[in-house]
C-alpha cells in the first residue's frame, strides 16, 4: 500500500513520457510499421502510376473476359468461350492434382527406399543406396525432360496404339481407359457399395475392440469369408439393377483415339519424374528417422520375441515419425513448388495456363501476384496440415 | 531522429524505385539512351531461321536482325553497334515495357490488343505472314480442314494459341492443344510424334521444316488461318524513336522501288532522279529532322542494303527457305510493301 501510493498524485516520478522505455519501444515499433506500410503503399502507387503512364492496362477486370484458348487436360469442364478466371482455376486444379498424386506415390516409394537402405539384404540395401545417390544428384528439370522423352519415344504412335483386350490403349498420346457410362439405376449400386463399406468399417472396429478386451477378434479366415460375401452382395445388386454402369472403350479416330478417358503423357512423365526425384529425398529422411530411434528400442522388441516386421511397424516407425514428419513437410512443400516445372514439358499447370493468360492479356503484375498468392496459400495449407499431424503424433508426456 | 527518418525514407524510396525501375526507363527519350550507350539493344527471337538466328560464331542474321543493323547504320554509321537480346515469345513484351530492349524486332504480330493494353506501338510491317499448320506427309492430310481430332503442338505466349482455338471452333472441329514455352520444345515434341501437327507463322514453319532431320517427310499446309502482320514494335510515348524505326524500313522499301542497292549506292549519289537524290540526302535535309544525319539512308543502304536484298538473302530466293515474295512484294508488283514517299 505504502509503495503504490507515491505513483499517484503530485509525488509521481517526473519522467517525461518520451523517456519511459515502454512507451519508447511502442513508438519505435509503430514507426517502423508505419514506415513499412508507407513503403508498400508507395510501391503500389508508383507501379500503378507507371503502368498508367506507359498506357498498360491494369486491374483484375480481365478475369471476366473470354479466354479463347484451349487446355489439354481439364479436371472441370472447359471450353474456349469460358473466362480467364475459370482457366486459372483449371490450371490450379491441374497443379494440385499432379502434386497430390506425386506426394502420395513419392511417400510410398520413399518409405520403401528408406527402409530398403537399412535392410540386412545386401542387394536390396545397395540398390536403394545407388538409387538415392544417382537420383538425388541430378537436377530435377533434367530428369523431367528425360522421362518425357523416354515416355514419348518408347511408346507406339496413336495409329498403332498398344491395345490391352481392346479396352485400354497405350500410345504416345497417353494411356486411354474406357469411359464409364452411367445409366439410371447406378444409384442403387452406389448406395449398396457405401452401405457395405460402412459395414466393413464397423466390423473392423468391433473386431479391434473385442481383441483389446478378450485377446481374440475376427480370425483371418472369417474376415476373408466376410469380404467375399460383401463382394457377392454387391455383384448381385449390380445385376439386379440391370448393369447400370457400362464401360465404353475408345475407338480409333483419324488422328487420335476418340472417346475414353486419357491420361496425358505429359502428366505421366511428370508424375514419374517428381515421384522418382522426391522419393530419393524422402528415402534419406526415412533412413535418418529410423536410425534416430535408439538401438535399445529394437533390441527390446527383439528380446520380447517380436518378428522384425512387427518391430518395424509397431516400435521403430511410430517413433521415427516424430523425426520424419517435420522434414517430410518441407519435402511436400518442395513437391508442390517443383510442380511448377511441368510447364517445361507442356503440362498445363498453373504456370503454363497463367503464362498464357499473362501473354494474352499483358497483365504481368496481376498474374504474377496471383501466382505468388496461390503458391503461398497452397504451401501454408500443406504446412498447417503437416504441423497438425506432427503435433498429433508427437511424444505426449504423461 | 528526423534525419534518420529522412535517411530511411530515402532508402525506402530507392528500394521502391529499383523495384519499379520502369519509371526511370520511360522518362528519357530512347535516342539519348542509345547514343550514350553507344549501341541499340534489339529484342530478337531465340532462333528462327531467316528472321533472327545466331550462327555457330554467335553472329546474328535474318530479316529482323537486318532491320536492327539498318537502325545502327543510320544512327552510328556502323551496322554492328547492336546488342541482340534473344527473348522467348512469353518474355518479349515485358522486356520491351521495362526498357530492357529499345525495340522488339522479333517476328511479332501487330494486333489491336497489343497496342490497346500493352503500351506498345508497331512501327511498320516488315513481313506479311499468317499462321499455318505443318504436318507429316504420312498422315495424308491435304487441308487444315482434315485436322479434326488432331493433337496440335503450340508455342505459349503467341497469337497462335488463340488462332488455333478460333479456327477449330469456327469449323466445328475438336483438337488437343499441347503447349510449350519455346519454339524448340514445341518442334521437338512435334518431331517425336507427340502431336499430329504444329502451328506457327507460315514463314516460321518453312524455316523449321528446313531444320528438321527429313524435311521431305513434312508438309506445310496451304491454308493461312490468320493474318499475322509481323513488324518491329517500340514503347508508346517516344514519337521520335517510333519515326526513326518507321522511316528506316521505309527507306529500304523506297530504295528497292528506286533501284538503289548496296552495290550501286555510291554511284547513285550522282543520280539525276530527284527522288533518289532526296533519299540519299543529296537534296534536302529530311534526316536531321528525325534526329539523324542528312545521309542516313545512304548509310543504311551502304551497310545493309534495300528491302528486296534483305528479303532475298534471308528468306527469299538466295536463302534455304525460298519463301516467295507474294504479299511481301512491292506494291508495283502486286504485293503489299508500300512506303510513303521521302519528300
Amino acid at each position: 500500500m505504502h509503495r503504490v501510493a507515491p505513483r499517484e498524485g503530485r509525488n509521481a516520478p517526473r519522467t517525461a513520457l518520451i523517456n519511459d522505455p515502454k512507451v519508447r519501444r511502442f513508438l519505435l515499433q509503430a514507426l517502423l510499421t508505419a514506415l513499412l506500410a508507407f513503403a508498400a503503399y508507395s510501391a503500389v502507387q508508383n507501379a500503378a502510376t507507371n503502368l498508367a503512364n506507359q498506357r498498360i492496362a491494369s486491374g483484375f477486370g480481365f478475369l471476366d473476359q473470354v479466354a479463347g484458348f484451349g487446355i489439354s487436360q481439364t479436371l472441370i469442364p472447359w471450353a474456349e468461350t469460358m473466362t480467364y478466371g475459370r482457366a486459372y482455376v483449371v490450371g490450379l486444379l491441374n497443379t494440385l492434382f499432379v502434386s497430390a498424386v506425386s506426394i502420395i506415390l513419392a511417400t510410398i516409394l520413399g518409405f520403401a527406399v528408406g527402409i530398403g537402405r537399412l535392410a540386412p539384404n545386401f542387394v536390396i540395401s545397395q540398390l536403394a543406396r545407388w538409387y538415392v545417390e544417382v537420383v538425388r544428384n541430378l537436377p530435377l528439370l533434367f530428369q523431367i525432360l528425360f522421362w518425357y522423352l523416354a515416355v514419348l519415344s518408347a511408346m507406339p504412335s496413336p495409329r498403332s496404339a498398344l491395345s490391352i483386350l481392346g479396352t485400354v490403349f497405350v500410345s504416345q498420346r497417353g494411356v486411354t481407359l474406357p469411359q464409364p457410362v452411367i445409366q439410371p439405376g447406378a444409384a442403387v449400386v452406389g448406395i449398396a457399395a457405401l452401405a457395405l463399406i460402412a459395414a466393413g468399417a464397423f466390423a473392423v472396429r468391433w473386431s479391434k475392440a473385442r481383441r483389446d478386451q478378450t485377446g481374440t477378434g475376427l480370425s483371418k479366415k472369417a474376415s476373408i469369408a466376410l469380404s467375399i460375401g460383401a463382394l457377392l452382395i454387391l455383384g448381385a445388386c449390380y445385376v439386379f439393377a440391370g448393369e447400370p454402369v457400362q464401360l465404353e472403350p475408345a475407338k480409333q479416330g483419324r488422328f487420335n483415339l476418340a472417346g475414353g478417358v486419357t491420361m496425358m503423357p505429359e502428366f505421366a512423365a511428370f508424375v514419374i519424374a517428381l515421384t522418382v526425384y522426391s522419393a530419393a529425398n524422402i528415402g534419406e529422411i526415412v533412413r535418418a528417422g529410423i536410425q534416430g530411434v535408439g538401438k535399445g528400442q529394437t533390441e527390446a522388441g527383439r528380446s520380447l520375441g517380436l518378428k522384425p516386421g512387427t518391430i518395424l511397424r509397431l516400435i521403430t516407425i511410430p517413433q521415427a515419425m516424430r523425426i520424419i514428419v517435420p522434414m517430410l513437410t518441407s519435402m511436400y512443400l518442395n513437391i508442390v513448388k517443383n510442380s511448377s516445372l511441368g510447364v517445361s514439358i507442356g503440362y498445363p499447370d498453373l504456370v503454363s495456363v497463367g503464362g498464357t493468360i499473362l501473354n494474352n492479356t499483358g497483365q504481368g503484375i496481376e498474374v504474377i501476384g496471383m501466382w505468388m498468392v496461390t503458391y503461398l496459400t497452397i504451401s501454408i495449407i500443406t504446412s498447417l496440415f503437416m504441423n497438425w499431424y506432427n503435433a498429433r503424433i508427437a511424444l505426449v508426456a504423461r | 531522429m528526423n534525419r534518420t527518418i529522412r535517411k530511411l525514407e530515402v532508402a525506402a524510396a530507392a528500394i521502391m524505385l529499383s523495384a519499379v525501375s520502369v519509371s526511370s526507363a520511360i522518362a528519357g527519350p530512347t535516342m539519348d539512351r542509345i547514343k550514350s550507350r553507344g549501341a541499340i539493344v534489339c529484342g530478337v527471337s531465340q532462333g528462327i531461321a531467316g528472321f533472327s538466328i545466331p550462327d555457330s560464331a554467335g553472329k546474328w542474321s535474318g530479316i529482323d536482325v537486318d532491320l536492327c543493323r539498318a537502325l545502327a547504320a543510320a544512327i552510328f554509321d556502323d551496322p554492328n553497334k547492336v546488342q541482340f537480346s534473344p527473348l522467348s515469345a512469353k518474355d518479349r513484351f515485358t522486356a520491351l515495357q521495362s526498357g530492357a530492349v529499345d525495340l522488339l524486332s522479333r517476328n511479332t504480330s501487330w494486333t489491336m490488343q497489343r497496342e490497346a493494353s500493352l503500351g506498345m506501338n508497331f512501327a511498320v510491317v516488315n513481313f506479311y505472314d499468317g499462321n499455318s499448320f505443318m504436318t507429316k506427309k504420312s498422315l495424308n492430310v491435304k487441308s487444315a480442314k482434315d485436322l479434326s481430332g488432331a493433337s496440335i503442338c503450340v508455342t505459349s505466349g503467341t497469337t497462335m494459341e488463340l488462332n488455333v482455338a478460333d479456327y477449330f471452333r469456327a469449323n466445328g472441329m475438336a483438337f488437343e492443344p499441347v503447349v510449350f514455352v519455346t519454339i524448340d520444345e514445341t518442334a521437338k515434341a512435334y518431331e517425336t510424334g507427340r502431336c499430329d501437327a504444329l502451328i506457327a507463322d507460315s514463314s516460321a514453319n518453312y524455316s523449321r521444316r528446313a531444320q528438321l532431320q527429313k524435311p521431305d517427310d513434312h508438309i506445310v499446309l496451304p491454308e493461312l488461318i490468320s493474318k499475322e502482320p509481323l513488324g518491329p514494335a517500340v514503347r508508346q510515348g517516344d514519337d521520335q524513336w517510333l519515326n526513326i524505326v518507321k522511316w528506316t524500313h521505309f527507306a529500304m522499301v523506297n530504295a528497292e522501288e528506286l533501284g538503289v542497292t548496296k552495290a550501286n549506292v555510291v554511284e547513285m549519289r550522282s543520280s539525276t532522279n530527284p527522288e533518289i537524290r532526296r533519299l540519299l540526302g543529296a537534296e534536302g535535309n529530311l534526316g536531321e529532322g528525325l534526329g539523324l544525319t542528312k545521309d542516313w539512308a545512304d548509310k543504311i543502304l551502304r551497310h545493309v542494303g534495300n528491302y528486296g536484298e534483305v528479303y532475298d538473302q534471308n528468306v527469299g530466293k538466295d536463302s534455304p527457305l525460298k519463301i516467295e515474295r507474294v504479299a511481301n512484294a512491292l506494291w508495283k508488283k502486286g504485293g503489299l510493301q508500300y512506303a510513303p514517299p521521302i519528300r
